[in-house]
């Protein structure tokens, strides 16, 4: 069994290269097709000697034909090289900035992911458990609106009654000014309770809350409406009644029926997960949220295609892990599932 | 005119989801009407500056006015113009290449349906938004641009469900029907698929409009589609986050209220047009 | 009496009207005793089994009636004394073997559970869960399979062997047989048999008389959500009184006699609207206007232990 689901992970994880590749030559030649050149977009209309224009074009691996950058570019990213950055300041690895901003936005997915399937499922639970009532009803809207908050705007409400009125929360960061924090993970959380530091731990929750429920509630809208219908059409099977009739305490059909109800959820997460990185950009540039999202609209602003490009091939990375754990979560929920 | 009732039936007869439809036209057509006369319903220029900046709403300015002393009002009003203009050329293109690509992919199967659907899927499965910012900065801050950018993410939206949708018809008993009258393969793809297709299709038309509309204010808010004084939801939004530590809310709340009710509005039609839809199929 | 079944209804609120799944049913049974309830699909006869036992989907409703089984009524019962009588005094299979195990479980912990809820504790349940799964003939070390391993028939042993876990007072078998081969179906009538030899009482949901016949004591037949006749097997097959239970003797095939098998004609009753007067009026042929399209039929007791609710019972004999 055991080194069946090991196959089983491994077939997964080489299934998902495809899609990471086709995502990479996309985005590589995206960038490629905009006229002149990155270096000239950066450097604009200024008069810069050739030699340094040369200089420039070899710095950012431009000097070569379109074929071989496509191959060096590649080659490079497996041994964690992301290029360097085209615009102030000027050739610095982009991995650097990578790895220095991406904690932040894992922290920020990992607890907005969190919030968005909790709320989904108690929201989904209770429509399907009060189908064909006014909560059924109410749930439902809720779906339909939280989907389509618009969440920068969403966010600033949440900003401007909590922080700027109530005075309860902060708006942006993720650390009050002169809290130290020795980082080991980059997930703030998780780096003050193994230093101990609770001023930190402090801090760091309260500048998480409300990025996490604007992207959160936003993002569980979908989930309200999948936990719901799945819940009604589990509900509906025997085995529910079948459960009833040998007896079995409510609470516990219930619990049943919910985990039957959560595993095509899980099948939905991978995609979720994608929307809600998106998401992510948004809500990182509305909190001032240090992440990837905030580098990346960092980067566009000074047209460092180099740096985009990183952060844009990273994100389809991460995209592909993501979907490989969802894969494998789903094969152990699942005893259905052959491997 | 029988057609016309039909369709008249369908959108208001007394179904399920009636009430979400109501509201939904109603915001549409709203906004619709502020687009086209926006010259005749915005009682001032937007892009006029005036000395009168950062008032509250009143009587004279119905949303206050912003830090340029331009008419907040004036600007959600003609602002509805790039939104709408935005988004349909958008829906557009991607129905232009989604629609017949999963079509023929679907039909005629083999490797570079595969091949097809592969590349589909891994865009499919990119967070679109990420993608659309890539696009646009290429293409440079424009409408028709971000138009284009937001078009190819929507793409692999029709494709897949055409494609499969085509995959399940082609089996059935009247396509074969069609092919033993000796219907060329073209004539059965667009005379008898399609056709049945149209209630999905506009199902996921107005689904794909809610979320683009999302993605168009996004991009906007990221200073990607359009530049400045025009107009525009999604960049006043923007412009308007720093004065709300001054309590200028105004600048803010509307044209975020704004982007929301149009979503919600297509997304409503969206879910009363699938139960209709589901409904009919049972 | 073991179980009064009176004047129950069930009405299911659906989005495109009320539909009433059954109407006026009164019927008893006694200890030992296998009736079995015949009807075509959506006559009712598992919307009352399932009513008996107090589970019906939603977004049906009990509306009326009583269920009294041991002198009390279950339908006034609290939460939790229903719950102690499910599984343990009354219990249930179900038709479709593939849906009524929960696909996420071992179904060992799931037979092992029928008793711990019931206060076995945990150790005693599973040995004695290997013993009910001998009792069916299963091999025991099947407790470790999810339902997807088992076959069909394997999986409704698993469904009579939690049925047979507190020797029920009562069993309910909503067509257990009918998503079966004809092999296997043998053998789950014969578990059935083996329990009421034990004195379990059955009430057994079919659509095929012929299936009913053999090993029951007394046949219902149920049209359109209405109980139209009650007796013996004898009394129904050999002097069957109402027009339909004739129907659906003769629609058997009888692999003896030449002939062909007489469908009946017409199709049942939409329920949202159900047929005035006597349900059966518009396909039955003795049919009376003005008395069978105006007046319900009374459920009368015609010879000792056999209803009929017919204006014309045994009519066609003239």
């Amino acid at each position: 069994m055991a080194r069946g689901l090991g196959q089983y992970i491994l077939i997964r994880a080489l299934m998902i290269i495809p899609t990471i590749l086709i995502l990479y030559t996309l985005v590589f030649f995206f960038l490629r097709i905009l006229p002149g050149n990155p270096v000239m977009a950066v450097v604009g209309t200024k008069n810069i000697p050739p030699e340094q224009l040369e200089h420039l074009m070899e710095m950012a691996g431009l000097n070569k034909p379109l074929y071989v950058q496509y191959f060096d570019y590649l080659k490079g990213i497996l041994h964690g090289d992301f290029g360097v950055t085209l615009a102030f300041p000027m050739g610095k690895p982009v991995w650097d900035y990578i790895s220095q901003r991406f904690p932040a936005t894992l922290e920020l997915a990992i607890w907005a992911f969190t919030v968005s399937v909790l709320l989904g499922l108690i929201t989904g639970v209770l429509g399907a458990t009060k189908k064909g009532t006014k909560v059924d009803t109410s749930m439902r809207l809720y779906s339909i609106i939280a989907y389509t908050l618009f969440i920068p705007w969403f966010g600033m409400m949440l900003q401007y009654v909590f922080g700027i009125h109530l005075h309860w929360l902060p708006t942006s960061g993720r650390l009050d000014p002169g809290v130290d924090l020795h980082t080991i993970t980059g997930l703030y959380v998780l780096d003050s309770i193994l230093t101990g530091n609770w001023e930190a731990l402090v801090s760091s929750i309260r500048h998480l809350i409300l990025p996490a429920l604007t992207l959160g509630i936003v993002l569980s809208g979908a989930y309200t409406r999948l936990v719901r219908n799945n819940m009604v059409d589990v509900l509906s099977q025997d085995f529910i009644r079948s459960y009833q009739a040998r007896g079995v305490p409510d609470r516990k059909v219930l619990w049943y029926a919910l985990k039957n109800a959560f595993i095509p959820v899980v099948t939905l997460m991978g995609l979720q997960f994608a929307i809600l990185l998106g998401g992510a950009v948004l809500t990182e540039t509305t909190f001032s949220w240090p992440g990837m999202g905030t580098f990346l609209v960092d980067r566009i602003d000074y047209r460092d295609y180099n740096a985009i490009q990183g952060a844009v091939i990273f994100f389809a990375f991460f995209v592909g892990v993501i979907s490989l754990i969802v894969d494998i979560v789903y094969a152990i929920l699942d005893p259905r599932v052959k491997y | 005119m029988e057609i016309a009732g039909k369709i008249a039936e369908f959108l208001f007869g007394k179904k399920p989801g009636r009430g979400m439809m109501l509201f939904g036209l109603t915001i549409v057509l709203i906004v619709l009407i502020m687009a086209i006369f926006a010259p005749w319903i915005a009682p001032y220029d937007p892009t006029q500056s005036s000395d009168d900046v950062f008032a509250p709403p009143s009587g004279e300015h119905l949303m206050g006015t912003n830090r340029l002393g331009q008419d907040m009002f004036s600007r959600i009003v003609w602002g509805s113009r790039i939104v709408l203009y935005v988004v349909f050329i958008a829906t557009l293109i991607s129905m232009a290449i989604g629609i017949p690509l999963g079509l023929v992919s679907g039909y005629y199967g083999g490797k570079t349906d595969r091949a097809l659907s592969v590349v589909m899927d891994s865009i499919y499965a990119f967070p679109a938004l990420i993608l659309a910012i890539v696009i646009a900065v290429v293409l440079g801050p424009s409408p028709l641009n971000t138009a284009i950018a937001i078009s190819f993410v929507y793409v692999p939206t029709y494709f897949r469900m055409v494609r499969g949708q085509t995959l399940s018809l082609k089996g059935q008993l009247f396509v074969e029907a069609a092919h033993a009258i000796g219907a060329k393969n073209r004539e059965i793809m667009f005379k008898y698929i399609l056709p049945n297709l149209a209630p999905t299709i506009l199902v996921v038309f107005t689904l794909s409009v809610a979320d683009a509309i999302l993605t168009e204010a996004g991009l906007s808010f990221l200073g990607l589609s359009v530049t400045p004084p025009t107009p525009d939801w999604g960049y006043d939004l923007r412009v308007g986050q720093p004065f709300l530590l001054d309590g200028y809310w105004w600048l803010v709340f509307f044209p975020g209220v704004m982007i929301m009710l149009l979503a919600m509005a297509f997304a409503l039609i969206g879910e009363a047009l699938n139960e209709r839809v589901s409904l009919g199929t049972r | 009496m073991l179980l009064e079944v009176k004047n129950l209804s069930i009405y299911y609120y659906t989005l495109t009207g009320v539909v009433k799944g059954a109407e006026g049913v009164s019927f008893s049974i006694d200890r030992g005793e296998w009736v079995t309830f015949v009807g075509e699909s959506g006559s009712g006869k598992s919307t009352v089994a399932h009513a008996i036992m107090n589970i019906v989907p939603s977004p049906g409703r009990i509306v009326s009636g009583e269920v009294v089984f041991q002198d009390r009524d279950l339908l006034k019962l609290s939460k939790e004394e229903l719950r102690e009588i499910r599984g343990k005094e009354i219990s249930m299979i179900f038709q479709d073997p593939m849906t009524s195990l929960d696909p996420l479980r071992k179904v060992g912990d799931q037979v092992i559970e029928v008793m711990t809820v019931h206060g076995i504790p945990e150790e005693e349940a599973r040995e004695r869960a290997k013993e009910l799964l001998e009792k069916v003939n299963l091999p025991p070390d099947r407790l470790d399979y999810y339902p997807h391993q088992l076959s069909g028939g394997q999986r409704q042993r698993i469904s009579i062997a939690m049925a047979m876990a507190f020797n029920p007072k009562l069993l309910i078998a909503d067509e257990p047989t009918t998503a079966l081969d004809v092999i296997v179906q043998d053998s789950i009538m014969d578990l059935i048999e083996a329990l009421k030899a034990e004195g379990t009482s059955i009430y057994f949901v079919t659509h095929d008389i012929s299936l009913a016949a053999e090993r029951s004591d007394k046949i219902a037949v149920m049209y359109a959500g209405k109980l139209v006749e009650f007796g013996t097997v004898e009394q129904i097959l050999e002097n069957p009184l109402h027009p339909y239970t004739k129907a659906l003797i003769e629609a058997v095939p009888d692999l003896w006699k030449e002939g062909k098998v007489r469908a009946i004609p017409g199709y049942p009753p939409d329920l949202r609207n159900p047929p005035s007067g006597c349900r059966f009026h518009p396909r039955c042929p003795l049919a009376k206007a003005g008395l069978c399209d105006a007046e319900e039929p009374e459920f009368e007791e015609v010879e000792k232990g056999h209803y009929v609710a017919c204006h014309f019972p045994g009519g066609w004999r003239g």
